[in-house]
């Protein structure tokens, strides 16, 4: 028997409805939203899952962490700029919790830790999904996620074992490992580099992220920029789970990837085309300050983290000088 | 004399413009927009902004009609260069030609076919209006000099200067025009594709320290390869950064105006040019081939749906 018997999701972009809607059929689940109309609608309508899988769940959404009682399990599925208001929301409830988090990048956990003293679980995950509505996610890519103790506040290896089978029992795919850096980390270094490359040429994953043969190839920029992310990832003493490039040279010659008229757009152009904020200052951002703590040089990272949030400043503004016109 | 001006965009026409207004020269242009063509032959060739002008080059869109001539003017964007004086060359037999175009290695190239070549670098700047009519937006001077490997005579530099001067368009004759030309090269290098691929006009991307230091980054490769040329620039380029973000904190970037319309841009000849004089040097310039590539890249995301 699990003895994980309720769990809160907090956030319900893509990635927390497919926990949602997923575990909502397998335990007693929870989710803690920001706005109260999708509270509202959660509560109404449940959560439906289409695509990879077919489910209709009903869960209990609040905004206020007060009214979901504490739970065994707290998944963190925020974008990683979220993470902080959620973790400063959730300070002095679910005392009784492990909280997982399952972001993008870097440094989400010591944000969490910084507002309680929960046992943590570091995720990161592989599956995708497209948010058709509040109530509504399509489950694209049934890859998997992979969670282990936090190395700081460490939960225990037995109960990431078991978060891992309450996961897979919900009909998601997930592996425990012991350390989960490594593989953290090589999904860092490759989103780092992809994500940005993507987000300033405004090329989804195309087979050019892989091609070499002339100087200006984007190959050549991937490879040297993720060698930079190696360099760091060895002075951290952490041996990569998956090298990068190969992650890359994968992608874009498999499956769907790999036809011509179809590329993955990365989650930081989808952003960028949409004018949000991107997650920039967790992946990019991160390796560059980590790099700066061992005294190593990553300037590639540091054009690609100065282009995006350029590009970020540059729609201030455009917005600002609409709000003058406007005004005016 | 004859002078033909081979392409005759915005910076093309200010010179045909200019040049039209006086009596002893014949201008004729060479430009396959037929529009702009006709309508020149038309009603003449119109100037607003900075300038007031009409005047009545005589324009062609087949290179055939136009007769030999003593000058050439290349105005073309740079990506055109090649094709627009393969196919012009019989204009310019026993001519010379300048090239006032953006970036570097316009002149090895009109050097391929045309016997003395004059490298240029000009500060005014203009947009289209409609066909046959040019806004000048800045002013500002023109360098020109010899092409050392297939160079200008010095009488016929000066020749070209008294005249671009004498219609209005301030024009200093230089023994070594290089300066002047890596001076904006770099300056263009490291403002133009930050401008490109953020968004931000000159002045605010300044402000954002990172993209200040790319600048800076940028600059520093461009100054070295001009030093390994033998080159003394005309002034340091990351002052001109500086003062350029006193005097046009909001300009967008040609680079930037390219990237908006979704045209190609000119980073083979700037960024592109920084690299390959680098590499016959051998000066590394990763930073500006970086540059390179993420412009190549967001040209080639337009020819994309997704």
């Amino acid at each position: 028997m699990n003895p994980i018997k309720s769990v809160c999701i907090a956030g319900a972009g893509a990635i927390g409805s497919l926990f949602a809607g997923h575990l909502g059929s397998a335990v007693d689940t929870r989710v803690l939203v920001r706005r109260q109309d999708h509270a509202d609608r959660l509560n109404r309508e449940g959560l439906r899952i289409s695509g990879k899988s077919d489910l209709h769940t009903s869960v209990l959404a609040s905004i206020d962490p007060a009214e979901l009682d504490d739970v065994d399990l707290l998944i963190i599925a925020t974008k990683a700029m979220a993470v902080e208001p959620v973790a400063k929301c959730i300070a002095g409830h679910f005392k009784r919790a492990v909280i997982m988090t399952v972001q993008n990048g870097l440094g989400c956990e010591d944000v969490v830790a910084q507002h309680g003293s929960w046992p943590m679980i570091s995720s990161i995950t592989f599956m995708s999904g497209v948010r058709h509505s509040d109530v509504h996610i399509e489950y694209e890519l049934d890859t998997e996620t992979w969670l282990g103790p936090w190395h700081q506040h460490r939960a225990s290896m037995n109960f990431a074992e078991e978060v891992a089978e309450l996961i897979r029992n919900s009909g998601l795919r997930a592996r425990a490992f012991e350390d989960v850096r490594p593989a953290q980390w090589s999904k860092l270094l490759f989103n780092s580099v992809v994500n940005t490359i993507g987000a300033v040429t405004n090329l989804p994953h195309v087979k050019d992220f892989a091609k070499r043969e002339k100087i200006t190839d984007l190959g050549n920029l991937v490879a040297q920029m993720m060698d930079e992310g190696k360099a760091v990832a060895r002075a951290q003493g952490i041996e990569l789970y998956e090298d990068p490039w190969e992650m890359n040279v994968n992608a874009v010659n498999r499956g769907k990837t790999g036809e011509a008229d179809y590329a993955h757009v990365f989650s930081m152009l989808n952003d960028v085309r949409a004018k949000c904020p991107t997650e920039v200052d967790w992946l990019t951002g991160a390796i560059v300050r980590e790099a700066k703590k061992l005294g190593i040089a990553v300037p590639i990272h540091e054009v690609m983290y100065g282009l995006v949030k350029g590009i970020e400043r540059a729609w201030e503004l455009n917005d600002k000088s609409r709000e003058e016109r406007s005004a005016a | 004399m004859r002078i033909c001006i081979v392409g005759c965009g915005a910076i093309g026409s200010l010179f045909a413009a200019h040049l039209a207004k006086l009596e002893e020269v014949e201008v004729w242009v060479f430009d396959l927009d037929s529009r702009h063509v006709d309508a020149i032959n038309a009603n003449g060739l119109r100037l607003s902004g900075e300038s007031t002008v009409l005047s009545y080059p005589q324009a062609r869109s087949n290179p055939a009609d136009i007769p030999p001539c003593e000058f050439g003017i290349v105005a073309t964007k740079s990506m055109h260069t090649r094709s627009a004086i393969e196919n012009s060359a019989g204009i310019f037999e026993d001519a010379v030609v300048l090239t006032v175009q953006n970036g570097v290695g316009n002149e090895e190239i009109i050097a391929e076919f045309v016997p003395r070549v004059m490298r240029g670098t000009t500060f005014p700047a203009g947009h289209m209006v409609e066909p046959g009519h040019v806004a000048q937006d800045t002013g500002g001077k023109t360098w020109i000099g010899p092409f050392e490997a297939k160079p200008a005579s010095p009488g016929e530099i000066e020749t070209l200067a008294s005249l671009l001067t004498k219609s209005g368009m301030e024009t200093l004759a230089m023994e070594d025009a290089r300066g002047a030309q890596w001076t904006k090269l770099i300056f263009n290098a490291a403002t133009n594709p930050i401008g490109a691929l953020t968004g931000l006009p000159h002045g605010v991307a300044c402000d954002q320290p990172m993209l200040r230091k790319v600048i800076s980054g940028l600059v520093a490769e461009g100054v070295a390869v001009a030093g390994a040329l033998g080159i003394t620039l005309d002034s340091d380029p990351d002052e001109l950064v500086d003062h350029a973000r006193e005097v046009a904190y909001m300009h967008k970037a040609s680079m930037l105006q390219d990237v908006l319309a979704k045209r190609a841009t000119e980073v083979a000849a700037i960024n592109g040019g920084i690299v390959k004089f680098g590499q016959e040097n051998g000066v590394p310039t990763p930073l500006n081939q970086m540059i390179w590539a993420l412009i190549k890249g967001l040209e080639h995301s337009w020819t994309r749906e997704d």
